[in-house]
């Protein structure tokens, strides 16, 4: 794979070597460090500890599931195993990643020694990974007096009033309110700090019309969480003020409304989904065109669909809420908001389409998940779009179709992509390569899980199959299907666990990458793998989107074609 | 847990998966179900036809365009190409035309669902969602029930619509007849409304869609579409306040002596209780603690001794009857047809 | 080890970035603003929907010299920063302390209003839904009147002591950015509590 890189200039850059040191010194060193490599590692190790968490719990609920009127676990413990599990999944698997990720590359990308702010930095890593640990401090804090402990069981979206004293006695939906606030407190931290790196750090000569698309993504990413995560937090305030001071804002006795914390809840829920899968396609942009070979196709069109998705998410949440029975009116207006994110997505699409025609594939496994991601998320986008049809959607809404919908995006295509910039980071971050053949297995098991799981569950959602529910009968015919879902979740487990020790073997074992092993065009391969703390020994400038391009192939750079061109321009005579 | 009895039991899942689901959408017998299935119809075809496309684009690329280089030797890179503002212009185009359509074959749905008039003999049902049961009343007749709804079936030379106006008496829960019509969530202080017109007699089952607490899994609906004698027969049944008999006048006592009168109504006895289904005419139902179970007096016993039996979490708190207390109960409430 | 591929440098030329302090300010103005629309909404939503009193025309009167107050403490905020700019050290302290007493008189006015409505008119966040929305709203508000006051007051002792200097002008900038915006937000809460809502 390594394949030898132009190297123009040698640095010298004396690695001194690190001596012998003890684990308290080095644990020292990680919890007090600024440096936004280690923090976006430490978010990375953090959220990856909670997808086998998080994986684990939903391994328990497809046992349950798995045939009808099972007593494996008790509807108490199902109701708490499915709210552990999409809270954990999404706000600490899916965010820390995904800023782990940005953390750790957009310095890098952009030709800086660090983030904007690197204390702020690991203020929200540290608030974050705390709001983390409150929740599941919950197991045993939850009820308080009342009992043994337990975990919230009020669903991850937390309906009001479900979340009421009267209904939710004790402190385990108090946890769930703290922890999320937390976090988000953290999130808005880390967003704030992506978008004054993007837009006050940059090298000299990247201008933001030659800014890595996946750097524009994060940027956009980062905006949305001010608008998006925000009202949550103020959500959270209000449901807490219930809670605590007895106050009335969702307590339906009191002529509170129920269906204004749902409002709330999605104001935030349904830009969040997208806050999760821009940096996918932010991954996908980078990924997609180096083993294609070919520069990205339509990069002002790209920047372009990205903020406009921002836009558009912003008025869509009500689809999560077209049986609520908000009248003809709201759901018209919801219906055409919703389809119309399509469009935007759609040339996301088909630019990726357009950078793989034409151009020399090579089938790296990091590859192979990033094609897996393309094909399924047209098919989750396709069934997004059967959900914003209202009156399907009057049908399929709180379903199994939609936990399937849900799932082929998060999985299909966020995980899925996630897995590729891991393959692909991976080097950079530890200096060797993980391991190829063991990365096939991993990618063909998880392939595999994933269709049986998520390709057979939107069928009892078909058949009438509510979601949420810990067990059902056995004559309404779910059962058949129930049982291949939930066999494919062993496949599922398998690769996953083969995944994590392909990182611990290759961290070892694996081979050594060197600066540039895939022959890469952004910044981040002009240094060492792993870089050193302070990333560049001089501040590099650019002249073009892809820097190590224009150094690889002086004869035909970038940089002569960018600035001669005409806005959008055409093939390169 | 996974024990498999034999090949019999083989053919019956695989029949009851393939053949006809109880709650399958694309099986309508109503007008609203049956406009969905339409519409759905239709937006698989063109989600389809999306994907077929696509994904074949997707595939040919991918066989087309993969690296042919043997491992190691590096090829020379393929032609640079950036962009074009015609092509992007036809695929936001193509797009927006699509989903303008499909707007529009919706927004039509929606209003004939949403916006249809009422005709002035429909029948008015009074829906309250509780945690873990139903009750239906019907303002207009004098009838209140949980748990099974009775409507009449509706020709579709002469329409019978029923009505509901739906709300719930704590958390949310959703009102799904898959086979009926799609959900309409029900509210606490909110009231909703929604329509069916069930266009073959037969026995219609659903359940409840919104999580709403322990028991959500076993908040089931049944829904009995009756030919408008039948209909009429068993409103004028519902009526009557409960049986007499004296020979279950014990079990009445324990009933009238316990906490029972507090949560459950028994008209023509003391209790008054809403905070349970009514039990006037509880013998007279197929199933017990919403669909959970048969209608047996060993059903009944076991539930009335301790609702967690088969339905832990529900409402309804151990009684604590001794087993005399428990068989006599069971006989009075047994009585009640 | 060491094959990177190195970018040559050849600084550009008049290579500026917007100041990250500005820019990060602003990002935090547009999350709080988030915050704030969400109250509002839930402040408008439930006017008029409480089921029992005290209703806002019973009890609430216009603040109109604590808004005053407030809102002229923009301009004194503003006048220190040009102060600092012109390195005016004693006049931009000057005009700190007066914008801490301006804010100072603010924030005992909600105070008052708030001793008043509790004592008096039995009004707390229990009461209903006006009591939930108006406390929340308006002691959201006060809480970031308070984090505002102690950051100026800590910019006024530096600046008293002479640890502020002309550098620092950016700095007290973002600070006062920050203080436009509770103003601005005042003028929000203002309207729809007391204009709208009453
Ligand atoms: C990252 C996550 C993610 C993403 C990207 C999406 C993307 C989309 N989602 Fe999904 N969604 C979720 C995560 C996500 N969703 C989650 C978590 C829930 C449930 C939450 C819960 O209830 O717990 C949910 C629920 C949900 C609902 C509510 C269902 C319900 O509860 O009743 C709806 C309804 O409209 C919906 C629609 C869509 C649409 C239209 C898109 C679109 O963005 C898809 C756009 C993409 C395409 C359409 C494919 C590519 C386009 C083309 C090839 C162009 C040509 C196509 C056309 C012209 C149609 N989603
Ligand atoms: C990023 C988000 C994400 C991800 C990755 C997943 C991944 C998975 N989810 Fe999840 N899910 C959600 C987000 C996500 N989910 C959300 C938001 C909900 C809604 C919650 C709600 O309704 O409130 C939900 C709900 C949900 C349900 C519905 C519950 C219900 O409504 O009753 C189900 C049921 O099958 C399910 C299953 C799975 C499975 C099988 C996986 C698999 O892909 C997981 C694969 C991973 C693993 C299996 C990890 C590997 C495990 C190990 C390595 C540990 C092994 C250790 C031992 C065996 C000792 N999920
Ligand atoms: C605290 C309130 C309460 C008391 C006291 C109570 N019940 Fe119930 N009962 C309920 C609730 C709530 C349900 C519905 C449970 C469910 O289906 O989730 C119920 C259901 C039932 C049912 C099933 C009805 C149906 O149609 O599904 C029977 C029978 C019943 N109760 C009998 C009794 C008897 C007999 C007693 C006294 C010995 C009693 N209940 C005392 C609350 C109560
Ligand atoms: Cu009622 Cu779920
Ligand atoms: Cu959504």
């Amino acid at each position: 794979m390594a394949t030898q890189t132009p190297v123009t200039e040698v640095l010298d850059l004396t690695v001194e070597k690190a001596p012998q040191r003890r684990w308290l010194e080095v644990l020292h060193d990680w919890v007090t460090t600024v440096d936004h490599k280690k923090i976006g590692l430490m978010y990375i190790g953090y959220a990856l500890f909670f997808l086998v968490v998080a994986g684990f719990e939903a391994l328990l609920m497809r046992v349950q599931l798995a045939v009808p009127n099972n007593h494996f676990v008790s509807p108490q413990v199902f109701n708490r195993l499915f709210t552990m599990h999409g809270t954990t999944m999404v706000f600490f698997v899916g965010m820390p990643i995904l800023f782990g990720f940005g953390n750790y590359l957009i310095p890098l990308m952009i030709g800086a020694r660090d983030m904007a702010f690197p204390r702020l930095n690991a203020f929200s890593f540290w608030i974050s990974a705390f709001g983390g640990l409150l929740l599941y401090f919950s197991y045993f804090g939850g009820s308080g007096l009342y009992g043994a402990g337990s975990a919230p069981d009020v669903g991850w979206f937390a309906y009001a009033p479900l979340t009421a004293q009267v209904f939710s006695p004790g402190h385990s939906t108090d946890y769930w309110t703290l922890s999320l606030l937390l976090t988000g407190i953290g999130t808005i931290g880390t967003s704030l700090n992506i978008v004054a790196t993007a837009i006050c750090m940059r090298c000299p000569g990247m201008k933001m019309s030659r800014l890595p698309l996946l750097v524009w993504l994060y940027l956009v990413t980062s905006c949305m969480v001010f608008v998006a995560v925000s009202p949550l937090t103020a959500a959270q305030i209000m449901l807490m003020l219930d809670r605590y001071l007895g106050s009335h804002f969702f307590d339906t006795q009191a002529g509170g409304s129920a269906v204004l914390w749902m409002h709330f809840f999605w104001i935030f829920g349904h830009p969040e989904v997208y806050i999760l899968i821009l940096p996918a396609f932010a991954f996908a942009n980078e990924i997609i065109p180096v083993f294609s070979r070919k520069a990205i196709f339509g990069y002002p069109a790209m920047v372009a669909a990205s903020v406009g998705i921002g836009f558009i998410s912003l008025s869509v949440w009500a689809h999560h809420m077209f049986a609520v029975g908000m009248g003809p009116g709201a759901n018209t207006f919801f219906v055409l908001a919703t389809m119309a994110v399509s469009v935007p997505t759609g040339i996301k699409i088909f630019n990726w389409l357009a950078t793989l025609w034409g151009g020399k594939i090579r089938f790296t496994v990091s590859m192979m998940f990033a094609v897996g991601f393309l094909f399924q998320f047209l098919i989750a986008g396709l069934t997004g779009i059967m959900l914003s049809v209202a009156p399907f959607d009057w049908q399929l809404t709180g379903s199994y179709f939609v936990v399937a919908h849900f799932h082929y995006v998060l999985v299909g295509a966020i995980l899925f992509m996630l897995f590729s910039a891991f393959y692909y980071w991976y080097p950079k971050m530890s200096g060797r390569m993980l391991s190829e053949t063991m990365g096939k297995w991993h990618f063909w098991l998880f392939l595999i899980g994933f269709h049986l799981t998520f390709d057979f569950m939107h069928v009892p959602g078909l058949l009438g199959m509510p979601r949420r529910i810990y067990t059902y009968e056995a004559d309404r015919g779910w059962m058949i299907w129930n049982m291949v879902v939930s066999s494919g979740a062993i496949f599922q487990t398998i690769a996953t666990l083969l995944f994590v020790y392909n990182m611990v073997w290759s961290y070892f074992k694996g081979e050594v990458a060197g600066a540039d092993p895939w022959d890469a065009w952004t910044l981040e391969w002009s240094t060492t793998s792993p870089p050193a703390t302070y990333n560049f020994a001089k501040i590099p400038s650019v002249a073009s989107r892809r820097p190590l391009w224009d150094l690889k192939h002086p004869e035909d750079p970038d940089s002569h074609y960018e600035t001669t061109e005409k806005p959008g321009g055409e093939e390169r005579p | 847990m996974f024990a498999c009895h034999g090949l019999y039991d083989l053919a019956v899942i695989v029949s009851t998966a393939f053949g006809d689901n109880p709650t399958n959408i694309f099986a309508p017998v109503g007008t609203p179900a049956h406009s969905v299935f339409g519409l759905s119809m239709l937006v698989l075809w063109i989600t389809g036809a999306i994907f077929v496309l696509v994904a074949g684009i997707l595939l040919y690329v991918l066989v087309r365009y993969r690296s042919r280089a043997a491992d190691g030797v590096t090829e020379q890179e393929p032609p640079q190409i950036y962009g074009s503002n015609q092509i992007e212009l036809a695929w936001t185009v193509i797009p927006i035309l699509i989903v303008v359509m499909l707007f529009l074959a919706t927004a039509r749905v929606i209003y004939t669902t949403e916006h249809a008039p009422k005709p002035a003999d429909a029948l008015d049902v009074t829906v309250i969602g509780h945690q873990f049961w139903w009750e239906y009343s019907y303002p207009a007749l004098g009838v209140v029930t949980a748990n099974e709804l009775h409507v009449p079936v509706s020709d579709p030379k002469h329409m019978l619509p029923t009505y509901l106006t739906m709300s719930s008496a704590d958390t949310d829960h959703s009102f799904w007849v898959p086979r009926l019509a799609g959900k309409t969530d029900v509210i606490p202080n909110r009231v909703n409304t929604m329509w069916i017109d069930p266009q073959e007699t037969g026995l219609y089952l659903g359940q409840c869609a919104q999580y709403c607490g322990v028991q959500h899994a076993k908040m089931l609906i049944r829904v009995y579409v009756d030919t408008p004698a039948a209909f009429d027969a068993w409103v004028a049944h519902q009526r009557q306040p409960a049986v007499e008999d004296s020979r279950v006048a014990e079990g009445r006592a324990v009933f009238e002596h316990n906490a029972c009168i507090s949560c459950h109504t028994i008209r023509g006895t003391v209790a008054t209780g809403r905070f349970g289904p009514d039990l006037t005419h509880v013998a007279s139902r197929d199933t017990i603690a919403s669909g959970a179970v048969p209608n047996t007096a060993a059903n009944i016993r076991s539930f009335v001794d301790n609702p967690e039996n088969f339905k832990p979490g529900a409402l309804m708190p151990p009684m604590h009857l001794d087993s005399h207390d428990l068989d006599a109960v069971t006989a009075y409430l047994t009585t009640l047809k | 080890m060491i094959e990177a591929a190195v970018i040559p440098n050849s600084p550009n030329e008049g290579w500026e970035l917007p100041s990250r302090g500005v820019v990060g300010m602003v990002c935090l103005i547009a999350a709080e603003a988030s915050i704030f629309i969400i109250f509002v909404v839930a402040y408008v939503f439930y006017i008029g929907k409480s089921v029992s009193g005290p209703t806002p025309k019973d009890v609430l009167t216009l603040p109109v010299f604590t808004t005053i107050c407030l809102l002229s403490s923009s301009l004194t905020v503003h006048a220190a920063v040009s102060a600092l700019r012109q390195s005016k050290r004693n006049l931009c302290s000057l005009w700190l302390a007066a914008t801490v007493l301006l804010g100072g008189i603010f924030l005992a006015g909600t105070g008052r209003e708030w001793y008043e409505l509790i004592y008096h008119d039995g009004l707390t966040i229990q009461t209903n839904l006006f009591g939930t929305t108006f406390y929340s709203l308006v002691g959201l508000h006060a809480t970031h009147v308070i984090v505002g006051l102690i950051m100026l007051m800590l910019a006024l002792v530096f600046s008293l002591n002479g640890a502020m200097t002309h550098e620092h002008s950016e700095k007290l900038e973002v600070l006062s950015l920050y203080w436009h915006f509770v103003d601005a937000v005042w003028v929000v809460v203002f309207l729809v509590v007391y204009v709208l809502g009453r």
